[in-house]
């Protein structure tokens, strides 16, 4: 089956061959990858789909490789956990959370993207793989270039969160901190992708990175038993993310698999850097770059490349969009812990604290059905979490302590009522 | 003869002023506009800029002084 047609521009439409190459010669558009859906609608069906291996692989007929996946192997296929006690402490009736926080290898849904961005680099015969990243790109990076044998170039901002740091250093890869924002990280790698014959996972292999969040959304919907929910929260950072699971939404219904597309898209910011979030709520399609200061580095993108996209989808879907405060972060985090057993990173916290408000806004109502999309593991974060946590109870190893500190805790408990 | 390939986002305030203008006009450089979004208060332009090399850094030097946002768009990568 001929399943690539190749490349295509966003914004003019121009046609261009699988290559590696990202923007438009003629009106300097982003390209995307275009698939043949005609062929391949005649081989993918619901049974062929659940014939696949448990991973992101089982829809690999929909992502833009060609020859043998290189890396990754066990990359995506994550739980969609029904979210009972969370539901019960949203005052909804039916939450799910796609669970990326346990997505194989880096704990991220990043995964999924770099696992179909070097498979692609590989097939096009580079050595060298390299990234800017907030840090679970770094992470992904890293690992699956060790797995590939490939050398590795990661640039991060300077400030980024030691877990985020060592969990990328422990590959072996060569780690630039720059001192400076992620935007400027990223303006810095254009310039070395433009030097370098790297395969710049998300400059000049973009297009095909990109497509491996497609993943994220087949799963949510065939794991919905072949549905859409009525609303997907997204957190979003590039942009890229929210704009790939309304993709692979519509591309089921163009593919026959599901019906109709029900699902509202809303993108979930952080207050410190919520240019995203700011268009929907003005509903304006110009992006006002801003200067991150928040605690969720994963979505510090104060010019993110997809903005503009990550708009369209949220209308386009009829979504909308909520900002975080540091504090609502946290109590995300906290929420999601203790009402699901789930630990999740900044970003999960942003995600849990748009989901509430938008329930108070009354975009999201009591009878609806949410899939709030956790995309990172909380241990890779930890620092906000020190202050608010601290263990309970320290004692001498003798019974009689233990009997002391439970009395003092059940006292304690019934005072603060 | 030098090449680039830039995204200029330009801020509210620069909006009403004949900056590309200047670019081809005090610079030497040769623009060629490939796609634009200007409104009343924000705007951007993807531009292709031909000069000598020296007239490209002064010009795109003076563009940052007047707080015009220059992002390069890069070039895609030779298959090695
Ligand atoms: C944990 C996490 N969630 C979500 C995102 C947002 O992804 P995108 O850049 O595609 O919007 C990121 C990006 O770095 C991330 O690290
Ligand atoms: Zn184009």
């Amino acid at each position: 089956m001929e399943k690539l047609k190749g490349l295509k521009c966003r914004e003019c439409g121009r046609a261009y061959r699988a290559a590696p190459v990202h923007v438009c010669e003629f009106c300097f558009g982003p390209l995307e990858v275009d698939y043949h859906y005609d062929a391949i609608r005649q081989v993918v069906t619901r049974d062929t789909i659940a014939a696949g291996p448990t991973s992101m692989w089982r829809y690999r007929d929909l992502l833009p490789v060609e020859g043998d996946i290189a890396v990754g192997h066990h990359v995506g296929f994550t739980p969609l956990v029904r979210a009972w006690n969370l539901a019960q402490e949203l005052g909804l009736r039916e939450v799910w959370v796609k669970n990326d926080s346990v997505c194989h290898p880096t704990w991220s849904f990043k995964d999924r993207v770099v696992a179909v961005a070097l498979t692609k680099a590989k097939e096009f015969g580079f050595d060298t793989v390299a990234c800017a990243s907030t840090g679970n790109l770094a992470n992904s990076v890293a690992a699956h270039a060790a797995e590939a044998s490939l050398k590795s170039y990661i640039f991060i901002p300077a400030d980024l969160e030691q877990g985020k740091v060592l969990a990328t250093l422990v590959y072996n890869p060569t780690l630039v901190k720059v001192e400076g924002t992620y935007d400027e990280v990223n303006r810095l790698c254009s310039e070395i992708a433009d030097k370098y014959h790297w395969a710049f996972v998300n400059v000049n292999f973009r297009p095909y990175y990109s497509e491996g969040s497609k993943s994220y959304g087949y799963e949510i919907v065939e794991q919905l038993g072949w549905r859409t929910p009525d609303h997907v929260v997204v957190p979003c950072a590039g942009g890229s993310l929210i704009t790939k699971i309304w993709k692979a939404m519509k591309e089921f219904k163009t593919l026959g698999l599901i019906d109709r597309v029900t699902s509202k898209v809303h993108a979930a910011q952080a207050l410190g850097c919520g240019p995203i979030v700011t268009m929907i709520k003005n509903d304006t399609d110009v992006l006002v770059p801003v200067r991150p200061d928040t605690i969720a580095k994963s979505l510090a993108i104060g010019n993110p490349a997809d903005g503009y996209y990550a708009y369209k989808t949220a209308k386009e879907s009829g979504g909308s969009g909520e900002h975080a405060t540091d504090a609502e972060i946290v109590e995300g985090m906290l929420l999601l812990a203790r009402t699901e057993g789930i630990f999740t990173e900044t970003a999960g916290g942003v995600t849990v604290a748009a989901t509430r408000k938008l329930i108070e806004r009354g975009v999201i109502g009591k009878n609806d059905s949410v899939v709030i999309c956790i995309t990172g593991n909380g241990l890779k974060t930890p620092d906000p979490l020190y202050e608010r946590l601290e263990s309970h109870v320290q004692i001498r190893p003798l019974l009689s302590a233990f009997d002391r500190a439970l009395a003092d805790l059940k006292s304690q408990s019934v005072r603060e009522g | 003869m030098a090449r680039m390939r830039v995204r200029l986002t330009f801020p509210p305030e620069r909006i009403q002023e004949p900056i590309i203008y200047h670019l081809v006009k005090d610079f030497d450089i040769v623009t060629n506009i490939r796609r634009a979004d200007v409104k009343a208060d924000h705007g951007w332009v993807a531009l292709e800029m031909e000069g000598d090399e020296a007239s490209l850094e002064r010009g795109i030097a003076w563009l940052k002084g007047k707080g015009v946002t220059v992002d390069p768009i890069e070039h895609d990568v030779i298959i090695p």
